[in-house]
């Protein structure tokens, strides 16, 4: 029996850090010391997106969200609300109305892969089957499975994990290699610093992953499925294998699925901290049991993946986005984005802004939307300087280009990457050689060691750039690290390396100025930077 | 020879090990679960361990160090009984990790990596470990997260931890 007051908390292992279980735990003692427990449920959902100061509830059937800080603001919402029946307006956050003024209209989200983050408990399975979770998979077991490919690639959607490749195309080609063992790979490897959607996502609504994922093997013809997670993400692990074993329970996976006569089995397997791992064949390589390592491409995952056999590999929100599409219908989802990239992304804000946390938009809103409107602009009124657009494989760009729009296209027309969705503000506070160089130092201890540009580039590239945090540089250094860049480019093995000269050409256009305002002087310009002192010239 | 009983404990660690083994050897590419599991017990992997999984697996040592090696999660050292480990990924770094990260060392007065005298805490830079929005964070073991850690706030963090184990003498 659902009891008239229900109280949601949103525990993730963002808001944990916040102290959101204890909330909960408290909130639940109240309520039973006041002999409230018939009538009201505390449950605990997924992320309901944003992170200010302090936790967030809510309180249905009201529907106001509550900010909470300490135990004294769980004692006055039981006080106030529970045995009074008085909202707390000191602790109300004030939610974004879908009302139809532009102004507003600017700052509603368009939930597609979060549709139910913040809404179920995600440990319980029934929650997800009552917002018609598994619907999709039960439509497409009775279609045919080459029908299921046209949808997805009628829908256009196109892979989440930064590199935009169409979907539906992925799965026609995996669908078309005859082979009786193939496939279905989860990446959830999630390691482009900045980027933390994929996890909210698994924690806040795990079944849809899974359902996505049962829905492309019975599209291509695979039997067995891999999650491959990082190690670090324990709420998410443990969500997921929850998720695993009910929909087992109730024969959603395993043997003879719904009386289709489809079998799909699904298992978890960890990462261990590499981001070389998120490449889609180094993935596949760590999933054998070795060091994950990139293959050579081609052959491509689709034709040879995991073990040889043909595999689909995919992003997190990519198959999140898969139910959607199968209910509602390739138009549906089309109409949301833009013309070359449909449908919704989820991006994850943070560095300097006021709001951080993950806001689902339609493609095509714009860093300013995104930085402003959603990330509230920059903390303590201080000027920004640089966005980190895509993550760290991603692009710097200055404040004056923040009305662009952000699609798949925006990196060909405009030189700024979605990428996996990063939003990452920073302030005036920081130096340029100094971000630069704490993003290379990220590179060179990430690469795999494999090929020679790779390796040797990044660790040339940071040496120089501690020169010049040094006060050693020089504009023949400056002009060398675009060549470097060039020669990575152009015969780096894997999308590691290949990637490196984005972000570092994007910051060296951008902020060449600062670069050359650190030669030839004594003392740092950047208050960030350490000169080391010279020796006193005797007079 | 192994020596399987030289640490305290040991001997329990190993049994539940290779039960862990025996449970899903026959799953093919299991190397780096079995790897995770051996490194929650022992704290690490050391040489005897590797051999160890190297035996249960029936895989050369030489892959399993391979694996050990590659993989940022795995230490082949014994670590501080507590390790901290500190986000410098670009979110984490723009929000002051760098600061937090020398206070750290300051207060302990060790280099990176490297364990206090009484082997109590150690302290790493670890990358982004996707709770960006609460940057900067700490993590202390495998599970204890903390964020939007000042300086100040990784003081007491220290401070908190030497209060546990003294109260455990
Ligand atoms: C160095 C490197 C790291 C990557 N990391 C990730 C990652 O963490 N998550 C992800 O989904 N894709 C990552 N990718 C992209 C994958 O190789 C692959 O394109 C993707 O998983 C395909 O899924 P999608 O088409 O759904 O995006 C990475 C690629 C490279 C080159
Ligand atoms: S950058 Fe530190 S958690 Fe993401």
């Amino acid at each position: 029996m659902l009891k008239p007051i229900t109280i949601l908390v949103s525990v993730d292992s963002n808001s944990a850090l916040l102290g959101a279980r204890h909330y909960k735990n408290y909130l639940s003692q109240l309520v039973k010391k006041y002999n409230l427990d018939s009538i009201t449920d505390v449950l605990e959902t997924g992320s309901f997106g944003n992170y200010g100061e302090g936790v967030l509830i809510s309180i249905l059937p009201e529907n106001i969200h509550y900010s909470v800080k300490s135990e004294k603001d769980i004692e006055l919402i039981v006080q106030e609300y529970l045995l009074k029946g008085r909202r707390v307006p000191s602790l109300v956050v004030e939610k974004i109305e879908k009302e139809e003024t532009e102004e507003k209209k600017k700052n509603v989200e368009e939930r597609v892969v979060l549709r139910n983050a913040g809404e179920i408990d995600p440990k319980n399975i029934n929650e997800y089957i009552a917002k018609d979770g598994y619907q999709a998979l039960a439509k497409v077991l009775n279609e045919e499975r080459i029908e299921v490919i046209n949808k997805v690639k009628e829908s256009g959607l196109r892979g989440r994990g930064g590199a935009g490749f169409p979907t539906g195309m992925k799965w026609e080609f995996t669908y078309k290699v005859d082979n009786p063992e193939k496939y279905v790979i989860c990446n959830a490897d999630e390691g482009e610093p900045g980027t933390f959607k994929d996890r909210l996502i698994m924690e806040g609504d795990p079944h849809s992953v899974i359902e996505g994922m049962a829905i492309a093997a019975y599209a291509v013809g695979a039997n067995k499925g891999y999650i491959y997670i990082r190690g670090e993400y324990f709420e998410s692990i443990s969500n997921l294998r929850k998720a695993i074993e009910q929909a087992y329970e109730y024969g959603l996976l395993g043997d003879n699925i719904l009386d289709s006569g489809f079998n799909f089995d699904l298992s978890v397997r960890l990462g261990a901290g590499a981001y070389v791992c998120g490449e889609e064949t180094a993935l596949i390589e760590s999933i054998e049991g070795k060091s994950g390592r990139p293959r050579l491409k081609p052959p491509y995952p689709p034709v040879s993946g995991l073990y040889g056999k043909p595999t689909v590999v995919n992003n997190v929100e990519t198959y999140a986005s898969v139910p959607p599409i199968i209910i509602n219908g390739p138009d549906w989802f089309k109409v949301l984005g833009t013309s070359n990239s449909a449908g919704t992304k989820v991006f994850s804000l943070c560095g300097n802004l006021i709001n951080k946390g993950i806001v689902e938009v339609k493609m095509g809103t714009t860093v300013s939307d995104l930085v402003y409107n959603f990330g509230g602009g920059i903390r303590d009124g201080k000027a920004i300087k640089m966005i980190q657009t895509g993550g760290a494989a991603g692009t710097f760009i200055k404040p004056e280009e923040m009305n662009t729009p952000l699609d798949f296209d925006s990196m060909k027309n405009y030189g700024i990457s979605l990428g996996s969705g990063v939003i990452l503000a920073i302030n005036e506070d920081h130096c340029a050689v100094d971000v630069a160089l704490n993003l290379m130092e990220f590179f060179e201890h990430e690469s795999c060691g494999k090929c020679t540009p790779c390796r040797e580039g990044t660790k040339v590239i940071v040496d120089i750039l501690h020169k010049f945090s040094k006060g050693q540089g020089s504009e023949e250094l400056f002009n060398s690290l675009y060549d470097i860049a060039e020669t990575m480019e152009a015969s780096a093995f894997c999308g590691l390396g290949q990637a490196v000269p984005i972000p570092l050409r994007s910051i060296l256009d951008r902020f060449k100025d600062e670069f050359m305002a650190h030669v030839g002087v004594d003392e740092a310009p950047c208050g960030v930077c350490k000169f080391p002192k010279k020796k006193k010239k005797v007079h | 020879m192994l020596s399987l009983t030289e640490c305290p404990g040991c001997k329990e660690k190993y049994k539940e090990l290779e039960e862990f083994i025996s449970g899903v050897k026959n799953e093919p590419g299991i190397l780096i679960n079995v790897l995770h599991k051996a490194q929650e017990l022992f704290g690490y992997l050391s040489e005897e361990t590797q051999q160890f999984v190297a035996d249960k697996l029936e895989v050369p040592l030489s892959r399993v160090y391979g694996v050990v090696t590659f993989y940022n999660f795995f230490s082949t050292k014994p670590k501080g009984k507590n390790q901290i480990k500190v986000c410098l990924g670009t979110a984490c770094y723009v929000k002051g990790a760098d600061k937090v990260m020398q206070r750290l060392l300051d207060d302990l007065k060790v280099g990176m990596e490297e364990p206090t005298e009484d082997g109590l805490f150690s302290v790493h830079a670890v990358r982004c470990l996707g709770a960006c929005s609460m940057a900067p964070v700490v993590l202390v073991g495998e599970r204890d997260f903390y964020g939007r850690v000042t300086p100040d706030e990784a003081s007491k963090i220290i401070e908190k931890y030497r209060r546990n184990e003294n109260g455990k003498n």
